[in-house]
């Protein structure tokens, strides 16, 4: 009675193989590393630029012991970490600008491993070190703003279609425009009405006049708000890049919220720093006739100024700007209808578009440059020909080379500056020193208690203790390989909570024991005892584990941070646990007794 | 075999009712009072603020740490040591900055200047509306649990035994709490998830009694009630304590290795496994019947589900 079918054993040492695999990588430790990512986050790392990183390692006599190609960056390991600093600053030196290059830690695990995609658990801030920052960008602002651009919009739309109007106020982000009569008025209205469907219009007659207040209408508030929080975080992505972290985490929360990690990083300041900056965009006219030679010889025209631009090489612009990057309401990639190439569809506001009309007539067959510029430093992130006079605000640049270039030029156009002004609302910093001494804390937390209740057990129970036991290490086992191939964040609260569900394990355990026990006392036959014991106790194994589970459910909907990841351990850990200390412990049981069919006495 | 709890009578649990009912009031009002008077001394997580742990390879002077910080002007700053003599924790309130999250950065500025060999271990800085926002999900949490597992039980059993095992464990709770605001132990976002973790667990054990009441009633025909849930209440004691005792144990050992960051967490488990075992059996099983528990509850033919067992 006491025997699994053939099947279930071999079940049952598959998943502990696969366990053991999976859980594996955590016990190799880590391998100081650089990782060599482009500063771009729309570039692609090839072979190439590995092949490029090798031989530079090897022309400066780096010792390395592996490069590799891992998502879209290139990781080279290193024997010690002095080795791994005079690699990143060589890299950092030879590779330029273009590709953020970063210490790292890679783990140690061999290359079999890591082809059947085991890797270690995936360590929170708090063991590893580093910064987390939870932003909030200022809604009222993004919105204001938008309301601005109406108002120089309204201005134009007005003069274009000559219509008499009083002064434009703005309250908020209502915008009122004034006029003398009510049929300048009503006209207006109409105007205005099919010029911006996302308004809406509402007329009012005043002592003083007749006036028109626009606002936004509610999904066009939430569009100008999404807007503004996708156009943050691309932003804070490219800024991020610069910081050089390895594993930078930039991430939406809820409406109006931007979680940023940055494992690694201890300069707080500089990281506050360089998240808040502001960079602007600016579009000027190329000087076409600076000599391409004596450019290149560092020669200046007079009026002019050199920028590096980004496909290489260099640029000399007029010093005179002709837009800011204020005046771009959104870029967007896609292509043209004629030709069919790639092509970046620019809008601008109002004025703007009045000002780009104008330069365009003027300058039909010249280029001109669309610059970014951070930390006073300018770069031309395009350079197009004017083919004619563009009115209207709508701008299309081609000349891109494919559909990919073309969603960079605009991502850029975008990301340029901050819709909204962002400010921190939550920071967590933790030192490296302290994410080691967690590690610590965390593991012997867990091998003491567990040598602790794995001696009481043996001591309690005997065999079946030493079988409980045996039961609850494969039940860490588990554990520790589902939360490395889910790569759920390990934080100290998930390490106490390991703890606390081997602890909680072994009342599965513990409940079966003593009715096998109690079914001896009453006189059953050993066989006939564990029998009983397992299959009567499963109900009651089930009944206590959910409730459990309810909380941990709770805690993971509702927790955030150090809750959260207390949660995930909690709940896996109830999940492994019904199977280890059920299916795997009467594995054990019935391997020793189950074939002995005139078992005489159990030690237990 | 060894075997701690060889009880061959059943315990007369249920006739003690009126000590036990005298002692949970008594604990409970006291919990009450400490809640009230002294408050919950909440931590930089549901406050919000600033908190700094720095260490000092030396021993860390507080005096030169405190005039140092006085120059930062910054307003209300709190310096302690912290576990061992090189450790201090500075904490700051929110005042109301309009850059609250450069605080941290203007203190280490001002440590640095003062002796160069400090080392920053930890910040959190906390803005005062994700503070609320913390303490908001956290009650939240703490009734999604509650009423959870009340309809988990009061399907899998009946609404009494679902209402009695909810009140056992929220005085729990509410102890867990009064323990913590009668001492001032400072309460985190980690000792939350304690407190609700010790909820889902503690009705562990009112599941595993209340099984066997179920059994019993079934079983045990022509045996007044108060004897049925004393008889049950025995013979799951072993198995109580057994398992109390080896969740205690790494618990303990949380308590020892785990260091300040999870020393209150443990301390809220260990006052939640006492009381959860206390509760379960002298709270839950008394108000059980006080709430009238019948035999005709579980006698019906619908009723038949599989036996329970410890």
């Amino acid at each position: 009675m006491n025997r699994y079918p053939l099947w279930r054993y071999i079940l049952i040492g598959v998943t502990l193989v696969v366990a053991f695999l999976y859980a594996l990588p955590n016990f190799f430790g880590e391998l100081p590393a650089v990782q060599v990512s482009p500063v771009r986050t729309t570039e692609k790392v090839d072979t190439v630029l590995l092949g490029q990183v090798e031989s530079l390692l090897k022309a400066s006599n780096i010792a390395y012991s592996g490069v590799e190609l891992s998502g879209n960056s290139i990781k080279a390991r290193f024997a010690s970490t002095d080795i791994q600093i005079k690699a990143k600053d060589t890299l950092q030196n030879k590779l330029g600008e273009r590709y953020t290059v970063a210490l790292n830690l890679v783990s140690a695990s061999p290359a079999w491993l890591s082809a059947i995609n085991a890797m270690p658990m995936y360590l929170g801030l708090d063991l590893r070190g580093g910064v987390h920052f939870l932003l909030e960008v200022d809604m009222k602002a993004a919105l204001e703003k938008s309301a601005i651009r109406y108002q120089n919009d309204f201005r134009t739309e007005l003069r274009g279609a000559k219509i008499r109007y009083g002064r434009i106020s703005r309250e908020g982000n209502a915008v009122t425009v004034h006029f003398a009569t009510r049929d300048q008025r009503d006209e207006a209205a109409n105007k205005l009405g099919t010029a911006f469907p996302d308004l809406t219009f509402t007329a009012e007659d005043q002592a003083e006049g007749f006036t028109l207040t626009s606002r936004l209408k509610p999904e066009a508030e939430k569009q100008v708000q999404e807007f503004a929080l996708q156009q943050n975080i691309t932003t804070l992505r490219n800024r991020v890049n610069e910081l050089g972290v390895a594993e930078p985490v930039i991430q939406q929360q809820g409406a109006s919220r931007v979680v940023v990690q940055l494992p690694g990083v201890q300069d707080t300041a500089k990281a506050k720093d360089i998240l808040g900056r502001t960079a602007t965009l600016e579009i000027r006219m190329v000087d076409e006739l600076a000599d391409p030679l004596a450019l290149a010889q560092g020669q200046v025209p007079f009026g002019a100024e050199i920028v590096p631009s980004r496909d290489g090489g260099n640029i000399a612009v007029k010093k005179d700007v002709v837009l800011t990057g204020d005046s771009i309401t959104d870029a967007s990639p896609g292509f043209d209808n004629t030709s069919g190439q790639a092509a970046v569809h620019i809008s601008l506001d109002g004025k703007g578009a009045r000002i780009f009309k104008d330069v365009t007539r003027e300058n039909v067959n010249k280029r001109m440059a669309i610059l970014l510029i951070e930390k006073g430093r300018a770069e031309a992130i395009t350079a197009p020909v004017i083919r004619e006079e563009i009115g209207g605000g709508r701008v299309q640049i081609t000349g891109m080379e494919t559909a990919q270039e073309a969603s960079d030029v605009a991502l850029l156009l975008r990301a340029g500056a901050l819709a909204a002004p962002m400010q921190i609302i939550e920071e967590r910093t933790v030192g490296p020193s302290m994410g080691a001494e967690n590690i610590a804390k965390g593991f012997n937390s867990n091998i003491w208690g567990f040598m602790a209740v794995t001696l009481f057990m043996v001591i309690y129970y005997r065999v079946f203790g030493l079988f409980s036991s045996v039961a609850l290490a494969i039940n860490g086992f588990f554990l520790i390989a589902l939360l490395s191939m889910l790569q759920a964040t390990l934080t100290l609260p998930g390490m106490a909570a390991i703890a606390l569900t081997l602890g909680m394990a072994i009342d599965a355990n513990v409940l079966i024991n003593e009715r096998i026990r109690e079914e001896l006392r009453n006189g059953a036959t050993p066989q006939a005892a564990i029998h009983a014991g397992y299959d009567r106790a499963w109900g009651t194994i089930l009944d206590s584990n959910l409730t459990t589970l309810i909380a941990g459910v709770a805690l993971f909907w509702l927790g955030s941070g150090p809750v959260r990841g207390f949660a995930v351990v909690l709940c896996l850990g109830i999940l492994t646990s019904m199977f280890s200390a059920v299916t795997v412990s009467r594995a054990m049981v019935n391997l020793t007794y189950g074939r002995q069919a005139r078992l005489a006495k159990v030690s237990i | 075999m060894l075997d701690f709890f060889p009880f061959k009578k059943t315990i007369p649990f249920m006739s003690w009712g009126k000590a036990t009912t005298a002692i949970s009031l008594l604990t409970f009002l006291f919990s009450v009072w400490a809640l009230w008077d002294r408050g919950l001394n909440l931590g930089v997580d549901f406050t919000g603020g600033t908190v700094i742990e720095i260490s000092y390879p030396q021993a860390a002077n507080l005096t030169e740490i405190r005039s140092a910080l006085e120059e930062t002007g910054l307003p209300e700053i709190s310096v302690q040591n912290f576990g061992t003599s090189h450790d201090v924790l500075i904490r700051l309130p929110n005042k109301g900055e309009a850059n609250a999250a450069e605080t941290s950065n203007r203190v280490m500025a001002a440590l640095t200047a003062a002796d160069a060999t400090v080392e920053l271990k930890r910040v959190d800085f906390v803005g005062p509306q994700v503070g609320k926002e913390l303490y908001d999900s956290g009650a939240l949490a703490l009734l999604v649990v509650a009423f959870g597992i009340m309809a988990y039980l009061a399907i899998r059993f009946e609404w009494r035994f679902a209402v009695a095992g909810m009140l056992a464990n929220l005085h729990d709770i509410v102890i867990i709490l009064g323990v913590f605001a009668f001492f001032q132990w400072e309460f985190t976002l980690t000792v939350l998830a304690g407190v609700l973790a010790v909820l889902g667990y503690s009705v562990n054990e009112s599941v595993v009694v209340f099984d066997r009441i179920r059994e019993n009633i079934r079983k045990m025909r022509g045996e007044t009630i108060p004897h049925i849930i004393d008889d049950a209440i025995t013979r799951t004691m072993s198995r109580t304590i057994i398992t109390h005792g080896s969740t205690q144990i790494m618990v303990l050992s949380m308590l020892f290795f785990g260091g300040e960051a999870l020393h209150n967490f443990a301390l809220a488990l260990t006052i939640g496994i006492m009381f959860g075992i206390y509760s379960s059996v002298l709270v839950a099983s008394p108000l059980l019947l006080m709430f009238g528990v019948k035999r005709e509850h579980f006698i019906k033919p619908v009723e038949k589900k599989e036996e329970a067992v410890v």
